[in-house]
């Protein structure tokens, strides 16, 4: 009877106590009661559906695999696989393959590859710095040269801040996936070179294409887009929107609509990115690249990436525009901080470039009437057709009529350059990753102009193609 | 403890790497650092909002205020409110041959790393522990400066076309011819950007349907390599063979997820000397499992290449293999070569294959004329061809500097990690603080060091990171040491109570990280 009676004071002690408890206490301990018994009744099950192979089976199933060749065997006699050889320096008489040629196919524009004084530039910075940086930028790979280089680029382009890359295709594919990350739309190009390309898959951003230089078509593209942000305002908000052209395009020598992508911009709240790497000490009135061949104010292009391996006549690329905008790229340009800075010999030979490119404005005005030239003579070429405006010096000569194969029309383009070259002009198709180009261009015959060339010379190729086309063409 | 590995006689030499465990109260202090620097952060975010403060970073144009921003706030917060207040420990400008001693110019602050000024005056003489420059190849004078001079009047500094149209020089192909010689493979191509390399030829060997097995520190290069390829990654971690091992079995018996079909190709993607742990791979185990799984093995010897090996053939004649075991031999010749640019070394049919294939020589332009020269004369200057024994005489100084330096840095207390045998040497400093101070306390004594933090490292486990060079000479590096005691002292970096971890009994995990491409 006395374990009865504590029982009952036990009871009663607890039944007090749970009275005086507060509702809410009360109402979580049931809750949580009620949950323990359903987690101990329900049905356990496995964390990850682990296999019933037996260890023999997994032996065996390892035996059976066999893997693909680690790379596809390549033809012996696949065009790509055998390089012109060059002997001696590319410039305007060029050795190819043991034949002397003048140059027609190297982005030689302003013919600065063998000027004296940029190579004596080159040859005083390689006497005080050596060759190599051996660092990256944010490790003592930053060199007086790389600061001097950077800003007289954003002089000379009229923009506060500019950013040095030690290789032009990793300029512009840098840059790109720096700004727009997944969830991000762009719209490009279709025309877009294949640097370009590469930026947009590494930013895993949402990729629209519009037709080639077609403002109707970005503008029915930016019109859904709209469409699309306001069934979502709060996405909108957040999701930044970037339009991707280039100055000159590299695949069909024809300008962006510059005036009307501006306009684009302000209505629709887009940021432009342009690439330079063609119009950059080509176009304008002082080489400044389109925004002076079109007279816009260079603050509404959000970015202007170039490489100066064209008109510069050196190697690596940079970008330029508001400091705003390119500070970014310092920590998060992956081509800026994880390689090595560009060597100091072609950063001084890049500034010696810029001052030539300053002190002789009329150069530009040559390899512009030197373009209209090549571009009036090589029209009414039987079975050719050029392709490109007559301002641009880099000119494509597709065939007018294809065989129906690109492997045919390639061997057929061959054979006219063959020709070309065996006869003193040294040309080149223009080539193409086939698989992985997204609008793949029709096979062409590259012409590119340089100042050096003479009107003789001009004539020259252009009587020579026209020989060309008619022998192998008819 | 030294952690000796007799794995079946694969080693024939002893591996000795060790990672010292991380100080409970370093760790906890390391917190609470970070913590008060983000409450600090907060506020002083909270400051520049109400414009208590003034902000001064750069802003948009007034035209573009209502686009939408191009930043997020918190992207940029450890920017704005860490980076910042340490920024002068990095892009240091220099103005000399980045040699064993260095000249910096000299910037001042006047608004706490927001905007610098040059003074003008030029920091002589200060001993150089960041560059890249292992074997001393970074002169300004000397056979390899007057070739480049040579080539540089004959070519000219650029180029202005692909490999593949009108870009491929004499030069080139003779530069090719002798990286293959060097490494003792078939044959090799040579690309003008090491970064490029891995990111540009790593999508032209893999695609759709493939699995790429990367270790977990791998190079941003590798990584943009991987992803643009679009195959599936997965991910072991750091120099674990047991979890490399697991990952290939599972690969191999459930084949692809969700189909089952089995895999294409099987892709291993491993460095040389890691250049922020300071370890180098464990090749001869890799190599085994090779073979016994039936996979290709990518090896990139951006650090390891002239740096390692008795004549400075990198990490396969370190370790006595057979250079044809490697299926795709990478590297760079930024480090040991003194010049800018990489490489891929390999089968006829592999390097055939990037020559048609590879997105470089597509559309990329090819390599600068000095530079190929400055990589020739000094690869042959290595192998012994250029009539000298120069080039042995430096692979043997950078071995025993390398020993010397971090045999002295252990007895002195500082936690090192890494390989014994490894150029690289990172002594940790672990706390954000530190990392600033350590950075301009050496530089006060004149002595320059890279000092690395997060995001390049964990977020606790800063560090400085010294280079060690062949142009080291014994009293710079006595010199340098002095002055590490000292400020080693100043800071409490003396953290070793050598409680060694070593590397396989690390526990490793069932989970698995898979990427794929959508």
């Amino acid at each position: 009877s006395v374990s009865l009676i504590q029982l009952e004071c036990c009871v009663e002690l607890v039944l007090c106590f749970y009275f005086q408890a507060p509702a809410y206490h009360l109402i979580l301990e049931g809750i949580l009661i009620l949950w323990i018994i359903r987690l101990l009744f329900s049905k356990t099950y496995k964390l990850q559906e682990r296999s019933d192979l037996t260890p023999k089976e997994k032996e065996e199933l390892i035996e059976e695999w066999q893997p693909e060749p680690l790379v596809p065997p390549v033809g012996k006699d696949h065009p790509a696989l055998n390089y012109n050889i060059v002997s001696g320096p590319p410039s305007h008489i060029i050795t190819v393959n043991g034949k002397e040629c003048i140059n027609f196919a190297s982005f030689n524009f302003l013919g600065l590859l063998d000027n004296e004084k940029v190579k004596s530039a080159a040859q005083a910075s390689l006497k005080k710095y050596g060759v190599g940086t051996c660092g990256p930028r944010g490790f003592y790979g930053t060199f007086d040269v790389h600061l001097e280089l950077e800003e007289r680029l954003a002089k000379f382009m009229r923009t506060e801040e500019a950013i040095i890359y030690s290789y032009g295709f990793a300029t512009i594919a840098s840059a790109i996936p720096a700004y727009s990350k997944r969830g991000d739309v762009v719209f490009v190009d279709e025309a877009a070179c294949f640097a370009i390309q590469k930026g947009l898959q590494a930013s895993r951003s949402d990729i629209k294409l519009f037709k080639h230089n077609d403002m109707t078509d970005l503008e029915r593209l930016l019109k859904e887009q709209e469409i699309e942000d306001q069934k979502n305002p709060r996405k909108a908000r957040v999701t930044r929107r970037f339009i991707v052209v280039e100055g000159l395009y590299i695949n069909t020598g024809d300008v962006c609509p510059l005036p009307e992508l501006i306009k684009l911009k302000y209505k629709y709240k887009v940021r432009i990115f342009l690439e330079e790497s063609l119009s950059f000490g080509v176009l304008g009135e002082h080489g400044r690249g389109i925004t002076e061949h079109f007279g816009i104010n260079i603050d509404d292009i959000d970015l202007i990436s170039a490489n100066m391996e064209n008109a510069l006549a050196s190697i690596g690329g940079f970008c330029c525009g508001r400091s705003f905008i390119i500070d970014h790229q310092r920590l998060s340009g992956q081509g800026y901080c994880f390689s090595a800075s560009l060597p100091p010999l072609l950063a001084a030979a890049a500034i010696e470039a810029l001052n030539i490119m300053e002190d002789n404005p009329d150069i530009f005005q040559t390899l512009r009437a030197k373009c209209e030239r090549i571009h009036k003579a090589l029209q009414g070429i039987s079975g050719l057709k050029v392709v490109g405006e007559s301002f641009s010096p880099a000119l494509h000569l597709q065939l007018e009529e294809s065989c129906g194969f690109r492997e045919n029309d390639v061997k057929l383009l061959k054979r006219v350059v063959d020709y070309c070259m065996n006869s003193g002009i040294a040309l080149t198709q223009a080539h193409y990753l086939e698989k992985e180009e997204k609008c793949l261009p029709p096979p062409s015959i590259r012409v590119v102009v340089t100042v050096e060339q003479t009107e003789q010379e001009l004539d020259k190729a252009a009587s020579l193609l026209k020989e060309a086309a008619q022998s192998v063409l008819n | 403890i030294n952690h000796v590995v007799h794995n079946g006689g694969l080693y024939k030499r002893p591996f000795n790497e060790a990672f010292e465990e991380t100080p409970m109260l370093v760790a906890v202090l390391t917190y609470v650092g970070y913590g008060v620097l983000t409450l600090f952060g907060y506020l002083r975010d909270f400051m520049r909002q109400w414009k208590i403060e003034k902000c001064q970073n750069a802003t948009e144009r007034e035209e573009q205020k209502d686009f939408v921003p191009l930043y997020q706030d918190f992207e940029n917060f450890y920017n704005r409110n860490l980076y910042m207040r340490i920024r002068d420990s990095w892009n240091r400008p220099i103005c000399s041959v980045p040699g064993a001693k260095v000249d910096m110019m000299e910037r001042v602050s006047h608004d706490y790393n927001w905007t610098f000024t040059y003074t003008g005056r030029v920091l002589k003489g200060i001993i150089n522990m960041g560059s890249y420059n292992y074997l001393g190849f970074a002169q300004k004078e000397g056979t390899c400066q007057e070739a480049a001079a040579k080539v540089l009047s004959q070519y000219g500094a650029g180029v202005c076309s692909t490999r593949q149209e009108i870009g491929n020089l004499d030069k080139h192909e003779e530069l090719e011819k002798l990286v293959a010689r060097f490494l003792g493979v078939e044959s090799a191509m040579a690309y003008g950007m090491g970064f490029a390399t891995n990111s540009m030829n790593i999508p032209a060997l893999v695609g759709k349907g493939c699995l790429i097995l990367s270790d977990e520190l791998n190079h941003a290069s590798l990584v943009l390599g991987a992803r643009l390829s679009g195959a599936t990654i997965r991910i072991f971690k750091h120099n674990n063979m047991q979890s490399l091992e697991k990952l290939l079995k599972d690969a191999i018996v459930h084949g692809q997820p969700r189909t089952r079909r089995p895999w294409k190709k099987i892709l291993i993607l491993v460095e040389g000397i890691y250049s922020m742990e300071g370890s180098i791979v464990r090749l001869p185990e890799v190599i085994a499992l090779k073979k016994k799984y039936k996979s290709y093995l990518y090896l990139d010897e951006a650090h390891s290449i002239g740096a390692l090996g008795p004549s400075g053939r990198g990490v396969v004649e370190y370790f006595g293999l057979n250079p044809e075991d490697v299926d795709v031999m990478m590297g760079t010749f930024t480090k040991s070569f003194g010049a800018a640019g990489g490489y891929i070394g390999g089968k006829k049919e592999l390097i055939d294959y990037l020559r048609t294939y590879s997105h470089s020589a597509v559309y990329a332009t090819s390599m600068s004329p000095p530079v190929v020269e400055q990589i020739i004369t000094s690869m042959k200057c290595i192998m012994g061809e250029d009539g000298t024994t120069v080039g042995k005489a430096r692979v043997q100084q950078l071995a025993e500097n390398t020993r010397y330096f971090r045999r002295r840095l252990k007895e002195m207390g500082f936690i090192i990690y890494g390989n014994e045998d490894s150029p690289v040497v990172p002594l940790m400093l672990y706390m954000p603080a530190k990392i600033g101070a350590f950075g301009r306390e050496m530089l006060k004594r004149n002595i320059g060091v890279v000092v690395v933090g997060f995001p390049a490292t964990p977020i606790i486990e800063s560090r400085a990171r010294f280079c060690l060079s062949a142009a080291h000479t014994k009293e710079m590096l006595d010199t340098a040491l002095k002055e590490i005691n000292e400020v080693g002292d100043l800071l409490q970096l003396k953290y070793s109570r050598h409680r060694l971890v070593p590397l396989l009994d690390r526990p490793f995990d069932e989970t698995t990280y898979e990427e794929t491409e959508d």
